[in-house]
């Protein structure tokens, strides 16, 4: 374990603790207005613990102060959803019997600073908050972002950070199915990491944090606390500096081994029925997890910290209360079956103590060595967070580019070979490699895909399962680029078979104080929002996470989509890879060729700017339902979403995929736009001639867009008269770009 | 065909040999590491795939010293059947069941991917399904997997023909770049002298279903079935 803690501990003596001055005050992240309020609240100065107590509950990772205020506007209820936003993840109705439960969270402040264990815990803390209600696991995601492939940290944290999200997930044994890997310099200081997880559990059989009934204990379970995180949410809300790397006493270390043990624990006693309530302890620890129990329940709560199992003799109240260290929950236990549960935990070799009990106060009362160190209104420490509708400046909207006015400085041939192999679009084996992606022997559409497709238990249903955000388009224009994050997650669902259900969102944005960055917020989620209601995907769980800034410099805006769909036989799902030589290659939707914010402007022109496609929303649907109605027909053997890098790279990742070649010709000839146009709303399919003919007919008859443009066969692809490229050169360049890139030079093992 | 397959702490793929086994037919139970004895009647032991104590020490070597474990050599020593997969072959070679260890990956990364084996001979209990020399797909999954042992021992395993599978490429041909994590002899797998212990690497139990990469695995599972 590099991660040391023990230099970084606060200046508290056990006896005689620091006096509260305006200095400790804002070292603990609360602003004079914000003290003012607390003073206000509980009617005198507050303890050295409870000001620590405040500071946890009221910065931003846990109230959401800037946030809950838009958030409140999304839409989050559908027939299909049981548990909306609030709880530790969110839950919908798959049929049968079943639920899904799934949530994705950040862990960006820490990866950066460790990446290894910041990316660990991440994985970590979004697990538990699926088992915590009562599902197995069994997909995890994520999304990542890193800075410029120059910036010289850059190979550093996508090392760290992949090995950390294997090391973790790997361990606790649940696949690791998909995900999003790409660069831009606005990250350069400060990455993404945002993981997801997926869980199955019976819809009968769901377990909250709402505490019920006076006098029962209340019960602590899993690893012993350290000193390990304190402050970690605190960080997590504040800018990084250049001495961010000091905070890194402030990472959590994680465990996966006894995750493990208290996955099965915990499983165990909730099929037993002895849990009445149970919360993880994420972020802000002991606190949070208790004020929630008890706030969420009408109840007070009253600890007792002598009791709490320590790794380190001589910790303080205060340091126990805002611990993170990993891998603990906080029950409520059926008092009859108490004895049950320790058996049970003790079996797995976890700790199991009764701290404390609830009560009919609505106080929260900390006590340690005989002594209160605590006693505060439980209810408003969450409800009377601070609550801020911060200034926010509309975005001004880019002009549209004109596509044909453009140079096209590179052949098509070279333009493909360029476009397949660049950071964003090369080939991400590297990264999933190193992820068991296989265990549990579910995974019917492994990584590498549009969807992953998870099936549950025996099937024939299984999970589609994806992460998707384009950060340029939200940063050109919010609104856009917010609709068209969604409408991505829902197609890429699509293309595989899947029908989209509800999504999970990590708002990932800079310093909400400044009112560009918060304009940009507020666009964004007005368009996240109008997309979920046009495509009936609500959003039933998410994570908000701002301040991603160095020294001033925000990062793109990056509201990462998590999306979950049903396949309702996963026999009939179908992957992108072109199977076999002779079939037709059709293309659903059409474009007039929309180069602004694409990847070919970047690249081949290196270029930024423009306004992004635009996304119609209802076009968006009908084509979308068009599709899943051919894969469950069984009437396409291969399908594939247009999205970075237009038409071509599609083609060519089809091509790649299947190892068959093709012979194409775009709609719009063969302008560089027709080929790398990011137009949305569209996809590519391969069907046998007779299905093909079928298909033209179903969609004449509904009055869509639909049109034969190619023919799969031969070693090469073929677009139109202007590139002829084998595919086995295409491959050659897609897949060796991240391993060299890694190697720095040396050559790749 | 009655199977046990121990649970330790910190076992991942117990329910995936579970399931391999229960499709071949046999009949499978969990067994749990701290108990002193397999059930009444176990043909075959298999330790499966995970990170058995968090890998905290050396792969495998708390679980090769857990109380099941007396069990389980008692059961080889009488002849009985033991597949040890992944974290069980480190098992195995921590328990003193198998010679040699398991290194680090050669490019010190986990990897986790489809990989071939070439079956060395299939007249054995684990391998009668298949045939010889046939390159079967498979997965594989693990950090550690580098086989190394004392040039003594992988003489003797090479000469007494107990290199159980080598990786290959799908043509079936040993080394090289089909190495996924450097051991010595393209090693994935090995026998007891008795040929009743075999410990590999590769997961077998993952390619089962024709759904889910491919039924490559089966093999292994069908053999054993047949073979009680």
């Amino acid at each position: 374990m590099t991660v040391q803690t023990q230099s970084q501990r606060p200046a508290t003596e056990p006896a005689n603790e620091p006096a509260i001055t305006p200095e400790l005050v804002a070292q603990h992240g609360l602003k004079p207005d914000e003290y003012q309020r607390i003073l206000d609240l509980i009617g005198r100065t507050p303890t050295f613990t409870e000001l620590g107590i405040f500071s946890a509950m009221w910065n931003e990772h846990c109230s959401y102060k800037s946030s809950r205020l838009h958030l409140k506007k999304l839409p989050t209820k559908a027939p299909w959803v049981i548990q909306g936003p609030g709880e530790n993840a969110g839950v919908i109705d798959i049929g049968d019997g079943q639920a899904c439960i799934f949530k994705m969270e950040s862990h960006n402040h820490p990866s950066y600073i460790e990446p290894y264990q910041g990316a660990a815990t991440g994985v970590g803390g979004i697990l538990r908050d699926v088992f915590t209600m009562g599902a197995r696991p069994i997909a995890c995601l994520n999304l990542l972002r890193f800075g410029s492939i120059d910036h010289p940290k850059t190979r550093h944290l996508v090392s760290g950070v992949v090995a950390g999200i294997g090391g973790y997930g790997n361990s606790f044994g649940v696949p690791t199915v998909g995900g999003s890997t790409a660069f831009h310099a606005s990250y350069d200081g400060n990455i993404l990491v945002n993981a997801m997880a997926v869980g199955l559990a019976r819809t009968n059989e769901i377990f909250y944090a709402a505490a019920t009934g006076v006098g029962r204990p209340i019960v602590y379970l899993g690893s012993k606390t350290g000193r390990d995180g304190i402050h970690g949410a605190t960080m997590a809300s504040a800018e990084f500096d250049e001495n961010s790397d000091e905070k890194r006493p402030t990472v959590q270390v994680g465990d996966p081994f006894s995750e493990k043990l208290l996955l099965e624990a915990c499983l165990e006693i909730m099929a037993k029925g002895c849990v009445v309530a149970i919360q993880d302890m994420g972020a802000a620890g002991l606190t949070s997890s208790a004020v929630e129990m008890g706030a969420k329940g009408n109840l007070g709560v009253e600890l007792d910290l002598d009791l709490v199992p320590c790794r380190e003799p001589g910790m303080t109240a205060y340091e126990m209360m805002l611990s993170e260290s990993q891998e603990r929950m906080l029950m409520v236990l059926d008092p009859e079956k108490e004895e049950e549960a320790e058996a049970i935990f003790r079996k797995w070799g976890l700790d199991f103590a009764v701290i404390g009990k609830t009560t009919d106060t609505l106080r929260f009362v900390i006590k340690h060595h005989g002594k209160v160190k605590a006693d505060l209104p439980i209810k408003e420490l969450g409800d009377e967070a601070p609550l801020y509708d911060r200034p926010h400046v509309a975005p001004v909207k880019p002009a549209k580019l004109d596509s044909a006015s453009l140079p096209a400085p590179l052949g098509m041939d070279a333009a493909l070979k360029k476009m397949v192999a660049c950071p964003d679009l090369a080939s991400k084996r590297w990264v999933w490699e190193q992820y068991d992606h296989l265990i549990l022997g579910n995974s019917v559409q492994p990584p590498g895909g549009d969807a992953a497709v998870v099936r549950i238990e025996d099937g024939p249903k299984g999970l589609a399962l994806t992460t998707d955000v384009t950060p340029r388009y939200c940063y050109a224009d919010p609104f856009e680029g917010g609709k068209q994050a969604v409408a991505e997650a829902w197609r890429n669902i699509t293309a595989v078979g899947g029908r989209p259900l509800a999504l999970t969102d990590n708002l990932n944005f800079g310093n909400p104080e400044k009112p560009d960055i918060m304009g940009q917020f507020v666009a964004c989620l007005e368009g996240v929002g109008e997309a979920c209601r046009a495509l009936d995907f609500p959003i039933v769980s998410g994570n908000v996470s701002l301040y991603n800034e160095t020294q001033g410099k925000g990062i793109l805006p990056t509201p990462a989509i998590g999306g979950v769909g049903l396949v309702p036989d996963v026999a009939r799902s179908v992957g992108l890879a072109f199977r076999v030589a002779g079939e037709k290659i059709l293309l659903v939707g059409e474009g007039e060729g929309w180069l602004g914010q694409s990847i070919y402007l970047r690249e081949i022109l290196g270029r930024e700017e423009g306004a992004p496609p635009p996304v119609d929303l209802a076009k968006e649907k009908t084509h979308g339902d068009f599709v899943r109605a051919l894969i469950g027909d069984g009437m396409v053997s291969a399908v594939h979403d247009l999205s970075d890098g237009g038409l071509a790279v599609a083609l060519a990742e089809m091509a790649m995929a299947g190892g068959v070649g093709a012979t194409v010709s775009a709609p719009g000839g063969d302008s560089a736009a027709s080929w790398f146009g990011e137009d949305q709303g569209r996809y590519v399919l391969a069907a046998s001639q007779d299905k093909a003919d079928e298909i033209l007919r179903r969609a004449a008859q509904a009055g869509l867009p639909v049109a034969v443009i190619g023919e799969t066969g031969g070693d090469s692809l073929r677009l139109g008269a202007a590139a002829l490229v084998p595919v086995r050169e295409l491959r050659d360049a897609h897949e060796g770009w991240m391993p060299a890139y890694m190697a720095g030079g040396r050559k790749p093992a | 065909m009655k199977a046990a397959v121990v649970l330790f702490p910190g076992s991942n793929r117990e329910g995936d040999a579970a399931r391999a086994l229960r499709q071949a037919g046999a009949q499978t139970s969990i067994v749990w590491h701290a108990d002193y004895d397999l059930p009444a009647g176990t043909d075959l032991v298999v330790l499966p795939g995970g990170f058995s104590y968090g890998d905290y020490l050396r792969c495998g070597a708390i679980a090769g010293r857990a109380h099941i474990m007396e069990a389980v050599r008692r059961h080889a020593a009488r002849g009985g059947l033991v597949l040890g997969i992944c974290n069980g072959f480190q098992i195995l070679c921590e328990s003193g069941l198998l010679p040699g260890v398991l290194m680090r990956n050669r490019d010190l990364r986990f990897v986790c991917k489809r990989q071939h084996l070439r079956v060395e001979r299939n007249d054995t209990a684990f391998t009668r399904a298949y045939r010889l020399h046939q390159a079967i797909d498979v997965a594989i999954a693990h950090g550690e997997g580098n086989y190394e042992a004392e040039a003594e021992t992988i003489e003797r395993l090479e000469g007494e023909g107990l290199v159980a599978f080598r990786y290959c490429d799908a043509s079936g041909k040993v080394g090289g770049a089909a190495n996924p994590n450097g051991s010595t002899n393209d090693i994935a797998g090995i026998y007891s002298e008795k040929f009743n212990v075999l410990g590999m690497m590769p997961h077998p139990e993952n390619l089962i279903d024709p759904l889910v990469g491919g039924v490559d695995g089966r093999g292994l599972f069908e053999s054993l079935s047949r073979a009680a």
